[in-house]
């Protein structure tokens, strides 16, 4: 099942630039929460706090508290939280020289299993949750690099629940498709919040809206304002998110 | 910014404006006809809810246009869909004022009293939708909530107007069937006037999102 996560005066920096201000945030178990907000708002790097992954660029730096079912994620191993906070990218990035199999046990692999018929199992289970096993079935041993860009992406989300995460983050995870492979992706997300708690970062609005059971708005490294995803794109609370929901920003 | 939402947003406040005018002729029209019982102008009038309706057409069309093409969210959408709301009451409008004409088909003259509360109650219904149309071009939340007042003013009127004319029924039983259609009169506009307070509630939920009911 999806865990809660609980963000507390959350801050980080890229260099001397401090990219989020504060943020407080709580994020409930199986639901779609959107971020959403102007580029350089925040929002990629607030998702990529949660799994620990900004901290290891260079001259980045990271100071608050995230808690996941009330267990901080500092105290956890950074690869062991990774396993259980999985994360899709906005394009689709496949290992080239991977086949569809091996694309999607590539990290229970890294995680140690060995066992042909387990890792067989999973991989079927993983693919059939991201709605891509019957497209791909027969052509398991195909590069994954031969599916289209909506097929590939489902494919990177096969693999991360492959691990079985119990959070799922995704950056623009269809802002490279089409809009039936957008429809694929959202209809996949929807079925997915059964199981894991999802924080989607978006820059469609319409998006948001139609996927998501809260939505958070930031700008410039703040949280403007969270909620009900219903309230928010008929009765925002504050003007800059009406200003920026209605397109009437800057 | 917004350029295309903003002047379909125009075109459907000028639509409504052009509603309102059209309506406000007709009840004019209406009114007059009554006083002098041409049954000749009331197929006129009776006529003209063709021009209202093809108005209120327009509205919804450049509503619906509006909503597929730039997914209006937030108080863009509330504006669109109040707009489309208060075209329907428009169009009642038209439809009850028309309701008088159509009294005038049924009237077997002459008057049985000269017609003055049935103008003065049409002049201030009239008042009402002005105001309510002026409220949501300005979005002026006073304006709109100051519409109920008026409305109980017109109600006042109305239920004076059936007294009055009860106490003639029951003096010359021959005029029943013109009391009874004058009383149809007066009621038409009290509903007309209801309408116009329909107005003012959608002004309120454009501006705050709550709903309110004027019309108690």
């Amino acid at each position: 099942m999806g865990q809660s996560l609980s963000i507390h005066n959350l801050e980080a920096w890229y260099g001397s630039n401090k990219i989020l201000k504060g943020i407080n945030m709580e994020i409930r178990p199986n639901q779609v929460t959107a971020i959403i907000g102007p580029s350089g708002c925040g929002k990629s790097t607030f998702v990529r706090c949660i799994n620990r992954m900004h901290e290891t660029l260079p001259r980045t730096r990271v100071r608050g508290e995230i808690s996941l079912d009330g267990r901080s994620i500092y105290d956890l191993n950074p690869v062991a939280l990774r396993k259980t906070v999985g994360m899709v990218f906005q394009k689709a990035n496949p290992f080239p020289s991977m086949s569809i199999y091996d694309n999607v046990v590539a990290g229970l692999r890294l995680n140690g299993m060995k066992n042909k018929q387990e890792l067989k199992a999973s991989a079927e289970k993983s693919l059939r949750m991201a709605a891509l096993w019957d497209e791909v079935k027969d052509r398991l041993n195909y590069s994954g690099m031969s599916l289209s860009g909506g097929q590939q992406q489902r494919l990177c989300i096969a693999r991360a629940l492959a691990v079985e995460p119990s959070v799922l983050l995704m950056d623009e995870p269809a802002s490279a498709l089409d809009p039936i492979a957008t429809t694929h992706i959202e209809e996949l997300i929807r079925s997915l919040k059964e199981i894991y708690t999802i924080i989607i970062v978006t820059h469609n609005m319409q998006q948001a809206a139609r996927i998501a059971d809260s939505t958070a708005f930031f700008l410039s490294g703040e949280l403007v304002e969270h909620g009900p995803t219903s309230e928010i794109f008929t009765n925002p609370h504050d003007k800059r998110t009406e200003d920026y929901i209605t397109g009437r920003f800057g | 910014m917004r350029q295309s939402l903003n002047d379909g947003q125009l075109i459907l406040n000028n639509l409504l404006k052009d509603m309102g005018q059209e309506v406000e002729r007709i009840l004019q029209g209406c009114i007059k006809t009554l006083k002098s019982l041409d049954r000749t102008q009331a197929e006129y009038w009776i006529a003209q809810d063709q021009v209202v309706n093809n108005l209120e057409r327009q509205v919804d069309d450049e509503c619906v246009r509006l909503i597929a093409t730039q997914q209006p969210v937030a108080k863009d959408l509330r504006k669109i869909i109040s707009a489309m709301k208060i075209s329907t009451d428009l169009e009642r409008m038209g439809d009850l004022a028309i309701g008088i004409a159509k009294v005038v088909r049924r009237i077997e003259g002459p008057l049985c009293k000269p017609l003055i509360d049935i103008p003065l109650m049409a002049e201030k219904a009239l008042a009402m939708m002005r105001q309510g149309l002026e409220a949501y071009r300005t979005e002026d939340m006073e304006l709109a909530q100051n519409l109920a007042l008026q409305d109980d003013a017109v109600d006042h009127l109305y239920n004076q107007i059936v007294r009055d004319l009860l106490v003639i029924m029951s003096q010359k039983p021959e005029i029943l069937d013109q009391g009874m259609y004058l009383t149809f009169a007066g009621r038409y506009l009290e509903r007309f006037a209801d309408h116009a307070t329909n107005i003012g509630e959608n002004v309120i939920y454009i501006t705050t999102a709550e709903r309110k009911d004027l019309n108690k």
